[in-house]
């Protein structure tokens, strides 16, 4: 019999806020040693009392919009109880009754063609801490505790491994783009709902839960072992299936029971009184909304029509930070394309010498734009340009006053690149004679000489015209 | 009587172990907590140091401030005839006035065996930033005083928005000047009149004799919420209580049993050595009202039940300026067994538990009980100081 998968997501993302969603510690990626982020709220202390981050709201609306979602208006947070070291209150705040977006929808393409995934719902909450295990003693390190979240749920409407790859691929490159989060190792987390049944059958088979994965291929394996597990119980009786959650062991590349539904915890949800509820107002939204970047596709489309390169295109959409650079020179003026390969070739080339990539770029809009500008208006040539941009990247000097300092537009002075060539003459006569005699190659010495004499600055096509015509 | 757990200077000002005072022990009352310094004042102690008031100190409260009067304080239970401390700090001239939680109604029960004021003022007024919180929807900060003047006094400087509370009013400041009270209509509401002693009783009617000579109106009337408002109100502040203290779990301050294998047997044994039988019957109740099973029968349908009484007081209080209530079942209460304390405090809590479900100021004075619309601490005080003052 052939077996239709069914799977359900759950996505866990870290939010790229400067602050807790409840309190004003920086997050967790602003912490050097353990515990450096903590603050008697964030870590449950009497007397404390969450205040809610507005950016997170704003960010987890941005996110609903990009899928689609309707924006409830009316939000509000419940208590999760459940006792765990790394939960300081011992209880999570989230959302159960009044999530923050729902009835969202994203398009996937894949192998087998178009499919519409729905999201059932987004809703806002805090992270726990970590624990660290060694020797004797078990450690707490609330550096985590309280960095906001958002959790995207899925309908289970994934029918393959492919579909929930190719999904979180789109969310990852879309929360990148928006600025939502950065998807670093570990911000993405997923639990995977999963069940199989026969062909053209309407009713869901016995459902799994593998909770807690971050890699994408652990994802896929999981997806894979378990489907599978699921077939072979149907199919040959293996064992029999019951509702229940699961881990994957990435070693191993199998799934093993965690617990069942008789001994699954009541997590008691209700209000949290300390929170009252948000109310998301037309202007608010219109706010959010005028701020939201451009959706990753229609992002996608205008840098193709600038001409720009599917892999150039590829790089930009998944780095926030590049595009808006690139988009920010683009408002200036400069080029699309032109502009993608100052950033993408030139700006990485320089950073990579360095054993750096472009997360490491510093560099303002606005100097990039001066050097560009000084070569597209022919005050120097590329070579200056890329000279300039070397210096700017690696020690953030001003452009402009580099440039005049290091004599770069100079070069381009015809009387100066004429003094250059009669020097070059003078000094190399067997060179000229050469040439004279019709060794046409020679001129390329001559040439050398030049650029030497230049420091490469000078335009190639000015100096070999100047340097012919001398040579008649 | 011994008034303080932790004792800091020579203040005119006493505040409440439920009330954190920067680097003074705070316990709430429990061995749960013992050792627990704060990092931070409360925003209330705050506002009073700024305003060069100085805390005495930290007065012994009841576990959580969950029991009648403050009789099951950590190391200072009481024996005899029960007194809450921060009230009879004020009734003795030790300070001038006290801040307290008032959570369950212990705080306004004390203060009518007492014979001091207490005003527990709107929900929403004074910040609850820096208090150890239990019942987070209807819990507030109030005030003891020797009478309304007093109250007024303190309230002026506590109250007031407070961005580090999420539930504080956007209000920044709050006019507690004293209503004129003559023509103003006061209703004695007769269920509760008939839940309380012949002493209780003409307490009452003391009061509205001498409301009547300031020309106030002064009528018994039915109005039969307040025992559905108890129940809601017990469903609700036992939950919020279970959920807010299972932060002390012996694991990062506080009590930690000595004794544990594992951390199962470290949170079980340190919360059974922590916490009293009366805070462990509150985690009891609490954690099944919230069960899956239960929830819709129980907590949801209090929260349904706290909107519809809020209507209903809100339209009486369109006939009446306010109503006047005893505090509580008698004058004075005997000590008893711990065993017997859930039920003692739900049943005295019938005076006590409409204004914290719904948020309303109550003023407790010359050992009776005024309630009113939110905001209408003006009048309530206005009403008490007509009584006062004819007393002098």
């Amino acid at each position: 019999m052939n077996y239709e998968l069914v799977i359900g997501l759950e996505t866990h993302v870290e939010l790229s806020t400067e602050s807790k969603i409840f309190c004003s510690c920086g997050g967790h990626s602003a912490a050097k040693e353990p515990n450096d982020c903590v603050c008697p709220a964030c870590s449950g202390m009497p007397g404390m009392l969450p205040v809610m981050n507005k950016h997170v709201v704003e960010l987890a609306v941005t996110a609903g919009l990009m899928l689609n979602c309707d924006i409830n208006r009316y939000t509000t947070f419940d208590k999760k109880n459940y006792y765990y070291p790394d939960l300081p209150c011992a209880y999570q705040i989230t959302q159960l009754n009044h999530p923050i977006c729902t009835n969202g929808c994203v398009t996937l393409k894949t192998s087998a063609g178009t499919r519409d995934i729905r999201i059932k719902q987004i809703h806002m909450e805090e992270d726990a801490g970590k624990l660290v295990h060694g020797g004797k003693y078990s450690y707490v390190d609330f550096n985590r505790t309280s960095v906001p979240l958002i959790e995207i749920v899925t309908q289970p409407d994934f029918r393959s491994a492919e579909e929930v790859v190719t999904y979180l691929n789109k969310l990852k490159s879309m929360f990148r783009s928006g600025g939502i989060s950065e998807c670093e190792e570990g911000a993405m987390r997923c639990d995977v709902n999963i069940s199989v049944r026969p062909e053209g059958s309407e009713e869901f088979g016995v459902r799994t839960e593998i909770k807690n994965m971050s890699s994408f291929e652990a994802i896929e394996k999981a997806i894979r072992y378990e489907a599978q597990r699921h077939i072979d119980a149907l199919e040959f009786e293996t064992e029999e299936l019951v509702q229940e959650t699961r881990r994957f062991d990435d070693a191993s590349g199998k799934t093993f029971a965690m617990r069942n539904k008789e001994t699954e915890a009541d997590y008691r949800y209700f209000p949290d009184a300390n929170l009252m509820p948000i109310i998301i107002d037309d202007e608010w939204l219109e706010e959010i909304k005028a701020n939201k970047p451009a959706a990753v596709d229609e992002k996608a489309e205008n840098y193709r029509l600038a001409g720009i390169s599917d892999k150039e295109i590829d790089m930009l959409i998944s780095n926030h930070k590049i595009s808006k650079l690139l988009d920010d020179i683009v408002a200036m003026g400069v080029n699309a394309k032109d502009g993608a390969s100052w950033i993408l070739t030139d700006c990485a080339g320089i950073l990579r010498k360095d054993g750096k990539t472009l997360n490491d770029l510093v560099i303002t809009a606005e100097k990039l734009y001066a050097v560009i500008k000084m070569v597209d208006n022919g005050d120097i040539n590329r070579n200056a340009g890329k000279k300039i941009l070397i210096a700017v990247v690696e020690q953030d000097v001003d452009p402009v006053a580099f440039c005049k300092e290091q004599g770069l537009d100079k070069k381009f002075d015809v009387s100066a690149i004429e003094a250059v060539i009669d020097k070059a003459i003078a000094e190399n006569p067997q060179s000229v004679a050469d040439y004279k005699s019709g060794k046409v190659k020679a001129i390329q010495a001559l040439f050398g000489a030049c650029m030497k004499e230049l420091k490469g600055a000078g335009d190639p096509a000015v100096i070999k015209t100047l340097l012919e015509e001398k040579l008649k | 009587m011994n008034y303080y757990k932790t004792k800091i200077g020579n203040g005119n000002i006493a505040v409440d172990d439920t009330i954190l005072v920067k680097d003074a022990e705070a316990a709430a009352g429990s061995k749960m907590l013992t050792g627990f310094k704060p990092l931070f004042s409360a925003e209330a102690v705050t506002r009073l140091e700024n305003k060069g008031y100085q805390i005495a100190g930290k007065t012994n409260v009841g576990e959580f401030g969950l029991d009648l009067l403050g009789e099951f304080s950590y190391g200072a239970e009481a024996d005899g005839v029960l007194k809450g401390a921060a009230a009879e700090a004020v009734a003795n001239g030790e300070v001038k006035a006290a801040l307290a939680v008032d959570m369950n109604g212990s705080a306004r029960r004390a203060a009518a065996v007492s014979g001091v004021d207490f005003l527990k003022p709107t929900y929403g007024t004074v910040s609850r930033y820096g208090v150890i919180s239990c019942a987070a929807s209807g819990e507030q900060i109030g005030v003891y005083a020797k009478n309304a003047n007093g109250i007024k006094d303190i309230m002026d400087v506590i109250a007031g928005h407070d961005e580090k509370d999420g539930t504080s009013l956007r209000n920044e400041s709050y006019d507690y000047s004293f209503t004129a009270v003559s023509g103003k209509k006061v209703a004695i509401i007769k269920e509760l009149s008939e839940k309380a002693d012949a002493e209780t009783k003409a307490r009452i009617n003391a009061f509205a004799d001498s409301l009547r000579a300031s020309g106030v109106t002064v009528e018994e009337i039915s109005f039969d919420v307040f025992d559905t408002a108890n129940t809601a109100w017990q469903i609700l502040m036992t939950a919020e209580t279970c959920n807010n203290i299972s932060r002390y779990d012996g694991v990062k301050f506080g009590h930690r049993a000595k004794e544990y294998k594992n951390i199962d047997e470290l949170y079980v044994n340190s919360r059974t050595e922590g916490f009293n039988f009366l805070t462990k019957a509150v985690i009891m109740y609490g954690s099944d009202v919230l069960s899956k099973n239960r929830y819709e029968a129980c907590y949801d349908k209090s929260l349904k039940v706290r909107r519809v009484l809020a209507e209903k007081f809100e339209e009486l209080i369109k006939q009446y300026d306010a109503i006047l209530t005893p505090a509580s079942s008698k004058t004075a209460y005997e000590a008893y067994n711990i065993h017997e304390a859930f039920g003692k405090v739900f049943n005295e809590s019938a005076f006590t538990a409409l204004a914290n479900l719904i948020g309303i100021p109550a003023l407790v004075c010359s050992g009776v009980q005024l309630m009113g619309k939110h905001f209408s601490e003006g009048l309530l005080l206005g009403l008490a100081d007509a009584v006062e003052r004819k007393g002098e």
